[in-house]
């Protein structure tokens, strides 16, 4: 894989940011060689440098804010920092080129996909036109598009988000460049399209002999696609080494810190719940969403998010809720606790069916069933301090305001916080100390049965780790049964007793998470086992905490 | 004790957000200017009674007298003095600008604010008839209202009102909207708050800016229209008024030009002061250009 001079050297790279931020350069004296034909994993957590880096090397960084102030990255002969602007347009593309994490916006939604790649094309070479559509079609083929006709002519909106990300790899490697810079491509893909991503973008790489830069936050993507690795933290490369090394071996404590939070995939030891009471019965759960059709618009699209869903959660259990997007795991939670109307079935809590009661007669009943969301910077009304997000529910259903303050104040404290921090407003916190926030205010009511609607998938791994031990805590300490709906089965695997797999609105598997894992019956959830990135990896035994 | 400690902090940040409002504000310099000329407006109309005493419909002087004489704008056909009506005049269009925007704001947001939270058949019924007050050309729409009520600054402020709280209301159905489904909104729903607790207390306040600064450049609008009633002769026959002025004003236009000019100038000054006061909240208040 190595052998012979890099293709692309960044040698003591400096990314200055600009005065005020909260640290004065993006990117600390940063060398990384690429050689040819190989996979270069950047691997960091969120603000690490690493996108800004692989930014600076395409000359794409924010300017005038943000610039490149000093080192020097080399590409054959040249230095692309020294290089005018018109060389660098030159080489973008044709020699280096670039895949986003988000298709959608990276992709111009006006333009058909075959005039977007065509117009690379139409820019760098001098093809003819029935070249140029020959070579398209080519491309599409490569990246395993079905009916590549049909995708040419076809927007961006039309595509599927994997098809979407392939039509941008398509692009990226019509001209045959020597070095694809990817930042995070599949993040935001679901997880078994992201299976096919990785596959796809490794055989590529092996035929047409391309040098990759591929930039993740998750050590599963590094294990499935990795040849080097380069650890990155608070802008600087703390570890750079083989994949197999960095892995298993790691030596720098902060990698070792990174490779400890991913949770393995083994379930954790399962605990004794069938005895327990049911405290929570979900029995053929409806709930179908009519899209369009307005008043003179005619029908519209019917999407069925629950089919007759039906699960039980005894006291104490974790019940996971596994699925990809849009297969209904989320609209369930939003029936349990409310948000939403079912069209038909039965939420029962205890003896009362939730279903059947007004909104006002609902009331009573919310502060037993709480829900912790997803999105730590969105669940936090911006204009209210800590202390009174947490102590509002409290006080609405009758709690002395002074007693309600106090209350807020322990519960900061069970959750990890400062006391402190109830007078601050949320914009002060990161993401992780705002999700223990959101986690204060759901026990402030003193709920039995907690709703955690993907908890940490907003989190980086090392915070995840924190929140999901937090969570598991106070689970056992204050006798809670939880519903835990998350996409990722490597948390699922660590956090839930028992599992159920949704797919398009129906649970097609629903059982004990070890169960699941060593013999899953259903084709569906074996399918999505196998996704999971780096399953064939495992966390080195000297660094795997106890998770859970 | 920790309600002491509580209200110190609180106060220190609201202080302290002012300043950050104020720094933010200051960078738009015609802004500033704009809130200079404004406040000098607000002094005449508050020291109107120092400045020119008694009635300005009073007779002052002989008729037709040229500005910048004995009087400081001449006076008019009948020997009434032009500035003593000018400042006595920027009462009633500040008092009818503030009140009237006032009011539309109130029902604007409170008609948006349900129709964009509940959404459904409410939604709809709330909406058309929204659109059918902005089918209504506004000004004939006002011209009617006053004069099927009597004309006074009563009916003036209402006809005002009815004509301007639509767009209010479209504006703050679209900010509850988009709120509506945010997730801090459904952890209070979530924790059993009530509809009127999360509308008023939770999404209003994270709505405000879009609507304080409509409201500010509705000021200016309320003043026109204001202006423009009076000018056609609908106004309060008893209360001075800058539209008045130059309607009493107009059949002299080619001999006596002052008794148009300079109350036209003030409802120049002053829509223009309020349209740059409204653009300076927008800079300052709005977070998505705040950071240019």
């Amino acid at each position: 894989m190595s052998g012979g001079a890099p293709v692309l050297e960044i040698c003591n790279l400096y990314v200055r940011l600009p005065p005020g931020a909260d640290r004065e350069y993006a990117a600390e004296d940063v060398s990384l060689q690429l050689h040819a034909r190989e996979i270069l994993c950047l691997v960091g957590e969120s603000g690490s440098g690493k996108s800004l880096t692989a930014r600076a090397v395409l000359g794409l960084l924010p300017r005038p804010h943000v610039h490149a102030s000093g080192g020097r990255i080399l590409f054959g002969s040249e230095d692309l920092l020294a290089v005018p602007e018109a060389r660098l347009r030159e080489t973008r593309g044709a020699a280096i080129s670039m895949i986003f994490q988000e298709p959608m916006t990276a992709l111009n939604p006006v333009m058909s996909i075959g005039h977007q790649i065509d117009e690379v094309l139409r820019v760098h070479t001098a093809m003819s036109r029935r070249e140029r559509l020959a070579r398209v079609m080519q491309l599409l083929e490569d990246v395993q598009l079905p009916e590549p006709a049909r995708i040419l002519g076809a927007y961006p909106h039309q595509l599927s988000g994997g098809q979407r990300q392939r039509a941008m790899i398509a692009m990226a490697l019509i001209l045959e460049p020597k070095v694809l810079i990817a930042d995070e491509p599949t993040t935001a893909l679901d997880v078994t399209t992201q299976a096919q991503i990785l596959r796809l973008i490794r055989n590529l790489q092996a035929t047409h002999h391309t040098t990759v830069l591929f930039i993740t936050h998750d050590f599963g993507v590094v294990a499935e696609i990795a040849h080097r690795v380069a650890v990155m933290q608070n802008g600087r490369v703390v570890e750079s080494a083989s994949a197999d090394q960095v892995l298993n071996r790691p030596t720098h404590p902060y990698t070792r810190e990174l490779i400890a939070a991913v949770p393995a995939l083994a379930p954790r030891e399962s605990r004794k719940i069938d005895a327990a009471p049911v405290v929570l019965a979900i029995r053929e759960l409806r709930k179908t969403y009519h899209t369009g059709g307005g008043l003179l618009s005619g029908g519209g699209r019917t999407v069925h998010a629950a089919r007759g869903v039906s699960l039980e959660l005894r006291r104490g259990e974790t019940l996971g809720v596994v699925g990809e997007s849009g297969s209904g795991k989320t609209t369930v939670a939003h029936c349990i606790v409310r948000l939403l109307d079912p069209d038909a079935g039965e939420v029962r809590l205890g003896d009362t069916d939730l279903c059947r009661l007004s909104r006002r007669q609902m009331r009573p009943f919310r502060r037993r069933i709480q829900m912790v969301f997803q999105d730590p910077f969105g669940s936090l009304n911006p204009r209210y301090k800590i202390g009174r997000l947490i102590a509002e529910g409290p006080i609405v259903h009758g709690v002395d305001p002074e007693a309600a303050w106090m209350r807020a104040l322990e519960l900061l404290q069970l959750v990890g916080l400062d006391q402190r921090a109830a007078d601050r407003f949320p914009h002060e916190f990161s993401g992780g100390q705002r999700q223990r926030v959101g986690i204060a205010r759901a026990l402030a009511l003193d709920p039995e049965i907690l709703v955690a609607d993907e908890p940490v998938s907003a989190l980086d791994v090392s915070v995840q780790a924190q929140v999901l031990r937090l969570l598991a805590d106070i689970r056992d300490r204050l006798h809670l049964s939880m519903i835990f709906i998350t996409h990722d089965l490597r948390v699922a695997a660590q956090v839930c007793d028992s599992i159920a797999v949704m797919r398009h609105g129906e649970v097609v598997e629903y059982g004990p998470t070890a169960r699941i894992f060593a013999s899953p019956r259903h084709s569906y959830t074996r399918e999505l086992l196998d996704s999971v990135p780096g399953r064939h990896w495992e966390v080195p035994a000297e660094l795997s905490v106890a998770g859970g | 004790m920790a309600h002491a400690v509580r209200s110190v902090r609180h106060t220190r940040s609201a202080a302290s957000r002012l300043r950050e409002f104020w720094r933010l504000y200051r960078r738009n310099r015609a802004a500033v200017m704009g809130l200079l000329i404004l406040l000098c407006v607000v002094v005449m109309a508050a020291t109107a009674d120092f400045i020119y005493p008694g009635d300005p419909f009073n007779l002052a002087g002989k008729p037709f007298a040229p500005p910048f004489g004995e009087f400081l704008f001449g006076t008019d056909s009948l020997g009434r003095d032009v500035a003593a009506g000018i400042v006595h005049g920027s009462r009633t269009s500040l008092l009818i600008g503030v009140v009237a925007t006032a009011a539309a704001v109130t029902l604007g947001t409170l008609i948006g604010g349900v129709t964009g939270y509940y959404g459904g058949w409410l939604d709809d019924v709330l909406m058309r008839i929204t659109e059918i007050f902005q089918t209504i050309p506004f000004f004939v729409f006002a011209i009617l209202l006053v004069a099927v009520m009597k004309p006074s600054i009563q009916s003036i402020v209402i006809a005002i009102a009815v004509v301007s709280w639509p767009a209010v209301a479209r504006l703050a159905r679209g900010e509850f909207l988009s709120m509506r489904n945010r997730e801090y909104v459904q952890a209070c729903q979530v924790m059993g708050l009530g509809d009127a607790r999360i509308i008023f207390l939770q999404i209003l306040p994270n709505t405000l800016s879009p609507i304080i600064v409509t409201g500010s450049l509705m000021v200016a609008t309320a003043i026109l229209i204001e202006s423009a009633l009076a000018f056609l002769g609908l106004s309060d026959p008893n209360v001075m008024s800058w539209g008045f002025l130059v309607g009493s004003g107009r059949t002299h236009l080619r001999t006596a030009w002052w008794m148009c000019t300079f109350p036209g100038v003030a409802i120049l000054l002053t829509v223009l002061a309020i349209n740059l006061v409204g653009e300076g909240l927008n800079d300052a208040l709005n977070p998505r250009i705040r950071d240019r």
